[in-house]
């Protein structure tokens, strides 16, 4: 087998590969998260153009805004401009519209937290009403008579027998 | 003069007028149908309500009969209106200004039918068809429970006179131009002219207008403090129908999206969708919820307080589309009449309210859970769940108005928001429609539930590990582990649906010793209510399923030219052509793309681009391929769309995406509206036991037995 090194010593042709693929890996591994920025910051803003569609799918005929927009957003990709520095130059240029969702700072982190503040009191509510309904003494029938209680096994074999029956 | 088959017929509108003096006869005819129409639901309201008011006068009975039939009456003057427009537009009668706006010429018949519902005044006017056709039903059917009846009608009569007062007032349609009469019309909005947009409108009027029914009966209910459940009872298949018209109507709505808009999705979290599935949702609660009223005597302030909910709701969807508050790709021109719509909305939660405050007592139920695993505690942590959804979809439509009054400025809440807010509320829901129908009322215990729950659920995590094995890395992203999750709760929702049918078949079957499938029929017939929604589970599964496709999408945009080939998928798309076509509506250039699949050619598609001549817009129109034929399970849609020409180089542009799994959105639908359909039957009486000896007559029960 050809060794491309000799005495320990790696051959200039060696460095040459490994520089070459370095640069490689970096300029490809760049465009392919470039792509995924480009399609991850084309999915969080809205075209300007009043079509009230996401910027990467607004495709009707005629625009005038989301061919210039995008060209924009991949302008600032390629300068290498962070996602935030991104997001602020079109948010100055097409005003705060242009984000397709509140951003999760001061009032708009608001949007973010009550639909789920609203989920967590209704689940604490329905539990606080389930147990409560569940707590209350079986109502006396009308004579006076009570159901008695405490045999809730022979109650629930009744239970399995009647739906064993009936449940179809 | 020809009228029939709509040749010549704009000559039939001239000669009218040129008969009567230049006189427009038609609007004229309408204005005073509507007109007519206003003061007869005006006197079915106000002399029903004082009938009513006054029901231990002897002349209240005849009296609210003249309210009843002015109410059957409203309804043919409406009818009269409305037929008066449809036959306007088929006459090219464009000295109606509404006409003129929404219509032409070349514009072929069924859009000119559908011009009704395609404006702000026609839709309205649309809507007030729907509601006295409703109320012609209704009214007609009153021998069931004359008194409840009678206030349902005096409720439906107000709604109606609220429509035909802003018909007649603020959005008059027939409404006259100004100068000489035009040549021509401005056409109709071309997104408008695709065969779904004759249909989707309707549905989903029938909706919103059909839960002013379940509404007003609950309300007179309420107000009459009618005793028992008989009121649901009544209104148990108008709020069937009516949402299973809406769901049509939302889901017309999401294919119409898909098929025309050309941006490869069909739900875009716009305002007025939203505005769609807000009603869609409190119904779809109440018609769990109520339920537990029927089966229980429970939960009758709730039941109130949703339909209540949903009738406003109705309401809000058409105040969004009309008022031009929130920006919109649905809205109508924005107009005055949004501030009717607010003053409406708001005296109706006034009198709600005030019904509910001061006539609670009626609606006293005896509260009592006997297990925390029972179908009661799911109905509610299902109407918790809905709601959850319902509040959280109003919240996010109406967020940017509160930003711009708390900040001074609209912010977006769009798609980003409601997918990651929405959908782990919704992924909740889905858990418990797998759970609801194995828990049985009262108690179900945890071994029967063990047993019911386990091949389900070994299924529905053996569909998460086959994802897996697939390549789906449901930690990579939190897309796929959302698909991953909604896959595994999709399967969990049929498996157990399928083992219910299973279950009471095999029983039935040994029973009757009929085979398996003859006996799931019989089950089904047997108590249609449940089996029926039992299906309708089954066709929200599948819909989810088609929905939990979208991570995996994907697109490619291309220049084409003769030849030019793209890759997408298993496809490869060939540029045969492109050619150009002309018609008196629009004139139109297509591409012509081979596909091919494995190097054999599967189809060949036309995406399409017109040009409407009337109005002078573009509009592209996409060329959907579902691939049934060689996935199956795993269909995909090729979706081609012809987006017009580079202005630089000249070159047309064709966007192609791969939507994996979207058909099964619309079978679900189609399985969903059997599952209602199927609900709506009438349960088989099972006849038990044949009478071996002949029956006596009854001896005579004295007085004080």
């Amino acid at each position: 087998m050809k060794s491309s090194t000799s005495g320990g010593q790696i051959s200039p042709r060696r460095y040459l590969q490994a520089a070459a693929l370095a640069v490689a890996v970096v300029v490809f591994l760049g465009a392919g998260d470039n792509d995924a920025r480009f399609k991850d910051l084309g999915h969080r803003m809205m075209c300007a153009c009043g079509c009230n569609q996401i910027l990467l799918e607004c495709n009707h005929v005629g625009c005038t805004y989301s061919d210039k927009m995008r060209d924009q957003l991949q302008t600032a990709l390629d300068k290498g401009d962070n996602d935030d520095l991104i997001l602020q130059g079109f948010v100055q240029d097409y005003g705060p519209t242009v984000i397709a969702a509140p951003t999760a700072s001061g009032f708009n982190r608001l949007a973010w937290v009550m639909p789920f503040v609203a989920l967590g009191l209704g689940i604490t509510f329905v539990i606080f009403v389930v147990r409560s309904w569940k707590n209350r003494p079986t109502p006396a029938l009308a004579d006076g008579i009570m159901i008695p209680h405490g045999n809730e096994d022979v109650l629930d074999e009744f239970r399995r027998k009647a739906r064993k029956e009936t449940d179809l | 003069m020809e009228i029939a088959g709509g040749l010549h017929t704009t000559r039939f509108s001239e000669k009218i007028r040129e008969i009567y003096g230049g006189v427009p006869v038609m609007s004229t005819i309408g204005s005073f149908a509507l007109l007519l129409a206003l003061g007869l639901s005006g006197y079915c309201f106000l002399v029903g309500l004082l009938a009513l008011l006054f029901s231990t006068h002897s002349a209240s009975g005849p009296i609210g009969e003249t309210a009843r039939r002015a109410g059957i009456a409203a309804f043919a003057a409406v009818l009269l209106a409305a037929a008066v427009l449809v036959m306007a537009a088929f006459n090219d009668d464009f000295s109606i200004a509404y006409i003129f706006h929404h219509s032409n010429r070349e514009l072929p018949a069924a859009y000119k039918f559908a011009v009704l519902w395609s404006g702000q005044e026609g839709s309205l006017l649309f809507w007030s068809l729907l509601l006295a056709g409703y109320g012609f039903v209704l009214r007609l059917r009153y021998k069931t429970d004359q008194r409840l009846f009678a206030y349902a009608s005096v409720i439906i009569a107000a709604v109606q006179v609220f429509f035909l007062l802003i018909l007649n007032i603020a959005a008059h349609p027939f409404g006259i131009i100004q100068g000489g009469l035009p040549a021509d019309g401005s056409g109709l909005n071309p997104l408008l002219q695709y065969p779904e947009m004759v249909i989707h409108p309707p549905m989903l009027y029938l909706g919103y207008v059909g839960f002013t029914v379940p509404f007003a009966f609950a309300l007179g209910a309420l107000i009459m403090k009618y005793p028992g459940e008989k009121w649901i009872h009544i209104t148990r298949r108008w709020t069937m129908v009516t949402w299973c018209f809406l769901t049509i109507g939302v889901f017309l709505g999401a294919h119409w999206a898909y098929a025309v808009l050309g941006w490869g999705g069909y739900w875009g979290w716009d305002p007025v969708e939203n505005a769609s599935l807000m009603p869609w949702l409190t119904g779809t609660a109440f018609l769990h919820s109520v339920m537990m009223q029927e089966k229980r005597g429970m939960l009758k302030v709730w039941n109130m307080a949703l339909i209540f909910a949903t009738f406003l709701l109705s309401m809000l969807g058409t105040f969004l589309t009309r008022s031009g508050v929130i920006s919109s790709v649905h809205a109508f021109a924005q107009s005055s009449i949004g501030s009717w719509f607010l003053v409406f909305i708001a005296l109706t939660v006034a009198v709600c309210t005030y019904f509910l405050v001061m006539n609670r007592s009626h609606l006293k139920s005896e509260h009592k859970l006997e297990s925390l695993v029972s179908r009661e505690s799911s109905f509610l942590f299902n109407n918790l769940l809905l709601l959850t959804l319902c509040f959280t979809i109003l919240w996010g439509t109406f967020f940017p108005i509160l930003s711009e009054f708390a900040q001074g400025h609209k912010v977006t809440v769009g798609p980003p928001f409601f997918n990651r807010v929405a959908v782990p509320v919704a992924l909740l829901l889905l858990l418990l429609t797998a759970v609801g129908p194995l828990l049985a009322w009262r108690k179900t215990s945890i071994e029967s539930l063990k047993r019911n729950f386990l091949y389900p659920a070994i299924g529905a995590l053996a569909v998460g590990g086959m994802m897996i094995l697939f390549g789906v890395r449901p930690w990579e992203d939190p897309s796929y582990f959302y698909a991953t999750m909604a896959a595994i709760l999709a399967a969990l929702v049929m498996f157990t649906v399928i083992s219910e049918f299973l279950r009471g078949g095999r029983v039935i079957a040994g029973k009757t010793d009929q085979n398996l499938v003859s006996a799931m029929v019989q089950l089904c017939h047997r108590n249609t209510r449940r089996y029926g929604g039992y299906i309708v589970h089954f066709g929200v599964a599948l819909v989810i399923i088609g929905i939990l496709g979208t991570p995996f999408n994907r697109e490619v945009e291309k220049e084409m030219g003769f030849g030019d080939k793209i890759s997408i998928g298993p496809y490869t798309l060939v540029c045969q052509s492109y050619t150009q076509d002309d018609n008196p509506n629009y004139g139109n250039e297509w591409a012509i793309i081979h596909v091919f699949r494995d190097g054999k050619q599967v189809t060949t598609m036309f995406p399409e681009r017109r040009f409407y001549k009337a109005s002078g817009q573009p509009q592209t129109l996409p060329r959907i391929y579902p691939s049934f034929r060689q996935d199956f399970f795993l269909v995909s849609d090729l979706y081609l769309v012809y987006e017009g020409k580079n202005d630089t180089t000249g070159r047309p542009i064709i966007k192609a995406h791969l939507n994996p799994l979207v058909p099964w959105i619309w079978i679900g639908l189609i399985i969903m509206v059997f599952g209602t359909v199927v609900a709506l039957v009438p349960n088989a009486v099972v006849v038990r036991v044949a009478a071996t000896s002949p029956l006596r007559t009854p001896a005579h029960v004295g007085a004080g037995d």
